[in-house]
C-alpha cells in the first residue's frame, strides 16, 4: 500500500513537473501574454544599445541628462548650470568661467528647455540648446563631446521660460522672459506695473559651423507673462509663436488677478521681417551687463566676456511684424504641428485645446481684420483664426507634441493622461493614464518637420507610490508608451532627476558616429599643459605655485614634490597623457578646498590647493585606472611659511 | 515497485534538468578552463628565462603588422622621427636604455620580429590577451598594461626604426 502511494506521490509529482515546465513555454499566449510583451518592447539586451538618444532637463538640478530609448536607462549627467564635483564642473579652473554671470558666479540654476539643433527642419544631432530659467542664461551642449560649451545670458529678461527652442535652420534659438520687469532694470515701485514693465524675446544667433551664439536682437514686448514658445516650420518658417498670460498685467496674487481675462494671446513673431529690420540698421542699442562664456576644446578652458550692449527692437517700430491671437484662459504650451499650419495653444484653464491655423492668420493680416490692438499691437478675432478645437478632451492640458503621422498628443496635468488626437478632424482617439499629474512629454523628433512616432515619453510632476518610498522626497519619474499602433501602450516607469521640464530626442545614430573617443595630445593647446613627462616642472612665482603634472597607467609625474610652502597657492595643472579610449584618470589631494578632477585622455584640468599646515600629504588617482591603480599616487612636503626648503620634484628616485 | 519508483525518480530528474538546462553551460566552461589551464602549466615550463630576456624572432603577434621589410641601412630621418613620436608618446613609461614601468627598447629588434613589435605598439589590448609572450610581459611587469597610445602604422613604423638604433 505504502509503494503504491509511493509510486502515485512519484508519478503526480512528475506530471506537475510536466505540465509546468509547459507552462512556462506557453506563457506567451498566456494570461502574463501582456507584461511578457511589454518587457521585450523595453528590453536591450546586455552590450546592446538604445535606439533614441533622449536629453531630459534636470530641473532644479540645473543639469540636463542622457537617458537610452526604450530602456529608460541613464548614461549621464551634463554639468550645465551647476556645479558638479563628479566632473569638477564649476570647480575647476577651466570651467569656473562659464558660471559667470552679470551677478558674479552663480552655480545653479533651473534647467528647463532642451532643444535639439535642426538642419532643413530636420534634428540634426549637433548641439542641444537648454535654458537656465532663474539666472536667464542659455546653454549650449556639444553632442560630439556631451559637454557644456557655451552659456550666455539674457538681458532685460526674468524668469526665461519661453525658451530654447530652435529655428528650423538653427538660425536662432528664442529665449523669451516669462515674468515681465522694468527695462533697463530700475528702482520703481512694484504697483505702476501695469504699462511700465516689459517682456523681451531675445533671438539668439546660431553661426552654422561652430554654433557661436550672440545675440542679434531683443524684441521688447508689453508686460505679459511669456510662458512657452515654437518656431513656425514648414510653410510658417520665418515665423515664432509665444503663449501668454497675465495680459491682465497683475503684479501681486496672480493666481486669481491673472486669471481674469477669458482669453490671453498667441505672439505671432516674423522675425524674418524683423531681422530684415535689424540687418538695415535698424534697432536701438541699449546698454546692458551680461556674460557670454564659452569653452574652447582646444585651450580645454573657458573664458568669460561681460558684454556692455544690446540691440532692442520696438515692435511698432517694424509694422507687420507682430500680432497678437486670441487664446482663451492662461495657455502654457504653444507648439507648432510639423507641417507648419496648425498652433495648438494649451490653455491651461480652458475645457477646450484652441488650434490657430497659419494660413487663416496670413488671410486675416493681409485683411487687416483687426478685433483692437494691445499697446499697438494688432490683435486679431479668434474666431479669424482659429482652425478647431478639441472639445472636453480632459482637464489641464499643458503640452503638446506630434507623431508625423496626423496625430497630435497632449498632456492633461488636472485629469493626469496624455490624448491623443487627430489634426483637422479634432476627434480624440484615445487616451492614457499618467502616474501622476503629467507635465511635459516629448516624441523624438516631435517638435520638427520629422518626428520618429514610435515612442512618447511623458514626463510627470508627482511620483508617490511608484517607486520603493525614499524619506519625504521622492524620485522625480517619467513614463514611456508605445505610439506606433492606433492605441497608446504604456511600457514603462523610469526615475529622472531633477524635475524633468521637457526633453529632446533623437535617433541614437545621428549622434553615435559622431561622439569624441579621446583629445588629441597635439590639439592640447592648453597654456599650462605638460604633453610628455619631458615638460612636467613645478614653477614658483612669489607665493603662487604652477605644477605641471602628468598622469599615464599608473603613476603622476611628478609623484614627488618639495619646496612648497604654508600659504602657497598651488595650481595643480594635470595632463592625462593616455590616447586610448575610455582611460580617464583622476586626481584628488587632501584637504583641497576646490574639488578632484576627473581627466579624460589627451585632457588637461586644473584645481587650486592652498595648503594650511606643514606636513607631507599625499595626492592619489581617484578614477580605477589599471591593476596598479592603488600605486597610483604621490607626496607633497609643504614646509613652513618661513622654510627654506628648495623646490624640487622627482619620479621614480629618491629626492634627495 | 522499486523499478517503477526509480523509473519515476529517473524520469522526474530527467524533466527537472531539461526544465533548467543552465547546468550543461556550466560544464562547458569548466572544460574550457581546463584548457587554458594546460596551457599555463606548458608556459610554465620554459618560465626559466623571464620573458622581457627571452628572444623569439619567429612570433609576429597578433594585430595589423603581418609582414614588415627592414632595408639593410638604418632610414636615419625615419628613425628621428621615431625619436620624436617616442618621446611624446611613450616616454611616460619607456626609457630607452633601462627598465621603468616598462621594459627598456634597447636591443628590441634582436628579440622580437618587427612585426610583434609594431603590433605590440598598435594593438596591444589583443596582445596581452592572445599572445603568450605579451602576456607573460604583462605579469612580469606587475600587470601594467601597454597603453594604446592610438599612433598610426606610419608613426608605429619610424618608432621602430628608432628601436633599431637603440644596441
Amino acid at each position: 500500500m505504502k509503494n503504491i502511494l509511493k509510486s502515485i506521490a512519484a508519478l503526480v509529482t512528475v506530471l506537475i513537473a510536466f505540465t509546468s515546465c509547459n507552462d512556462t513555454k506557453k506563457s506567451d499566449s498566456k494570461s502574463g501574454a501582456l507584461a511578457s510583451n511589454v518587457a521585450e518592447k523595453v528590453y536591450v539586451a546586455p552590450g546592446e544599445h538604445d535606439e533614441f538618444y533622449a536629453f531630459i532637463s534636470g530641473g532644479f538640478s540645473g543639469q540636463l541628462s542622457v537617458y537610452g530609448l526604450p530602456s529608460g536607462r541613464l548614461f549621464k549627467v551634463i554639468p550645465v548650470f551647476s556645479q558638479d564635483a563628479e566632473k569638477a564642473w564649476g570647480y575647476n579652473e577651466e570651467t569656473k568661467p562659464m558660471l559667470e554671470t552679470s551677478h558674479g558666479f552663480v552655480p545653479w540654476d533651473d534647467a528647463h528647455h532642451p532643444d535639439i539643433s535642426q538642419t532643413a527642419g530636420e534634428i540634426d544631432g549637433r548641439w542641444v540648446f537648454i535654458n537656465g530659467n532663474n539666472t536667464p542664461r542659455i546653454a549650449k551642449v556639444d553632442l560630439s563631446t556631451f559637454e557644456t560649451t557655451e552659456i550666455i545670458e539674457i538681458p532685460n529678461s526674468a524668469g526665461n521660460h519661453s525658451s530654447s527652442f530652435v529655428t528650423e535652420n538653427t538660425e536662432y534659438v528664442v529665449a523669451g522672459t516669462r515674468f515681465s520687469v522694468p527695462i533697463p532694470q530700475r528702482d520703481m515701485p512694484i504697483k505702476d506695473y501695469k504699462g511700465n514693465f516689459k517682456g523681451s524675446l531675445t533671438f539668439i544667433s546660431v553661426e552654422p559651423e561652430h554654433g557661436h551664439m550672440d545675440i542679434k536682437f531683443q524684441l521688447i514686448m508689453p508686460g505679459f507673462d511669456y510662458d512657452l514658445s515654437h518656431p513656425g516650420r514648414g510653410k510658417s518658417h520665418g515665423w515664432f509663436f509665444f503663449t501668454t498670460y497675465n495680459t491682465e498685467e497683475a503684479s501681486t496674487l496672480l493666481e486669481v488677478n491673472a486669471s481674469q481675462n477669458d482669453k490671453d494671446f498667441i505672439a505671432a513673431v516674423n522675425w524674418k521681417k524683423i531681422e530684415e529690420y535689424v540687418n538695415n540698421g535698424g534697432g536701438t542699442m541699449m546698454p546692458a551687463n551680461y556674460a557670454h562664456n564659452v569653452y574652447d576644446e582646444s585651450t580645454h578652458m573657458a573664458t568669460s566676456t561681460l558684454k556692455k550692449e544690446v540691440l532692442t527692437v520696438n515692435p511698432l517700430d517694424v509694422p507687420g511684424a507682430v500680432f497678437l491671437l486670441p487664446t482663451p484662459k492662461s495657455p502654457h504650451g504653444c507648439d507648432v504641428d510639423p507641417t507648419g499650419e496648425y498652433i495648438v495653444g494649451n490653455g491651461k484653464l480652458s475645457a477646450n485645446l484652441t488650434v490657430h491655423s497659419f494660413t487663416k492668420m496670413l488671410d486675416a493680416i493681409e485683411n487687416e481684420k483687426f478685433a483692437g490692438d494691445a499697446y499697438g499691437i494688432p490683435i486679431l478675432n479668434f474666431e479669424d483664426v482659429l482652425a478647431g478645437s478639441v472639445e472636453q478632451p480632459g482637464l489641464g492640458p499643458l503640452h503638446t507634441e506630434f507623431d508625423g503621422k496626423g496625430n497630435a498628443y497632449t498632456t492633461f496635468f488636472i485629469s493626469s493622461e496624455v490624448v491623443k488626437w487627430k489634426l483637422g478632424t479634432w476627434e480624440v482617439v484615445d487616451r492614457q493614464p499618467c502616474y501622476y499629474s503629467v507635465g511635459h512629454l516629448m516624441i523624438p523628433g516631435g517638435n520638427s518637420q520629422k518626428p520618429w512616432g514610435k515612442y512618447v515619453v511623458a514626463m510627470n510632476k508627482i511620483t508617490k507610490d511608484r517607486y520603493l518610498p525614499t524619506g519625504p522626497e521622492v524620485t522625480q519619474s517619467a513614463q514611456l508608451y508605445d505610439i506606433s499602433g492606433e492605441k497608446m501602450e504604456l511600457l514603462l516607469d523610469f526615475p529622472t532627476i531633477g524635475e524633468p521640464h521637457y526633453a529632446a530626442g533623437c535617433p541614437a545614430d545621428l549622434i553615435k558616429p559622431r561622439s569624441k573617443k579621446l583629445f588629441p595630445l597635439e590639439e592640447n593647446n592648453h597654456p599650462y599643459a605638460a604633453k610628455s613627462e619631458a615638460d612636467t616642472k613645478v614653477v614658483r612665482d612669489g607665493n603662487i605655485v604652477h605644477v605641471y603634472m602628468t598622469m599615464i597607467r599608473s603613476h603622476f609625474a611628478p609623484d614627488n614634490i618639495e619646496g612648497v610652502k604654508v600659504g602657497d597657492k598651488v595650481y595643480f595643472h594635470v595632463t592625462n597623457l593616455e590616447q586610448d579610449y575610455d582611460v580617464p584618470h583622476g586626481v584628488s589631494m587632501i584637504g583641497a578646498n576646490t574639488s578632484e578632477l576627473l581627466i579624460m585622455p589627451g585632457q588637461t584640468e586644473t584645481f587650486l590647493w592652498e595648503p594650511k599646515q606643514e606636513g607631507v600629504w599625499p595626492f592619489y588617482c581617484t578614477d580605477f585606472c589599471s591593476a596598479l591603480h592603488q600605486e597610483m599616487q604621490g607626496y607633497v612636503r609643504v614646509s613652513a611659511a618661513n622654510a627654506n626648503t628648495p623646490l624640487k620634484w622627482s619620479l621614480g628616485e629618491d629626492i634627495e | 515497485m522499486k523499478t517503477t519508483l526509480r523509473l519515476m525518480t529517473l524520469l522526474f530528474a530527467a524533466l527537472v534538468l531539461s526544465c533548467g538546462g543552465k547546468e550543461e553551460k556550466k560544464e562547458e566552461k569548466f572544460s574550457y578552463e581546463k584548457k587554458s589551464t594546460k596551457t599555463e602549466a606548458v608556459t610554465k615550463k620554459e618560465e626559466k628565462v623571464p620573458a622581457s630576456k627571452r628572444v623569439d624572432l619567429t612570433n609576429k603577434g597578433v594585430g595589423p603588422i603581418t609582414s614588415v621589410e627592414l632595408a639593410a641601412d638604418i632610414d636615419q630621418a625615419m628613425a628621428a622621427q621615431g625619436q620624436e613620436v617616442f618621446k611624446k608618446m611613450c616616454t611616460a613609461c619607456h626609457r630607452a636604455d633601462k627598465k621603468f614601468i616598462g621594459p627598456a627598447p634597447t636591443g628590441i629588434t634582436e628579440r622580437r620580429s618587427p612585426e610583434w613589435i609594431m603590433n605590440m605598439i598598435l594593438n596591444p589590448e589583443e596582445m596581452v590577451q592572445k599572445d603568450a609572450l605579451a602576456k607573460e610581459l604583462l605579469i612580469e611587469f606587475n600587470g601594467s598594461p601597454m597603453a594604446n597610445q592610438n599612433l598610426t602604422e606610419e608613426e608605429a613604423r619610424s618608432v621602430l626604426e628608432y628601436f633599431r638604433t637603440l644596441k
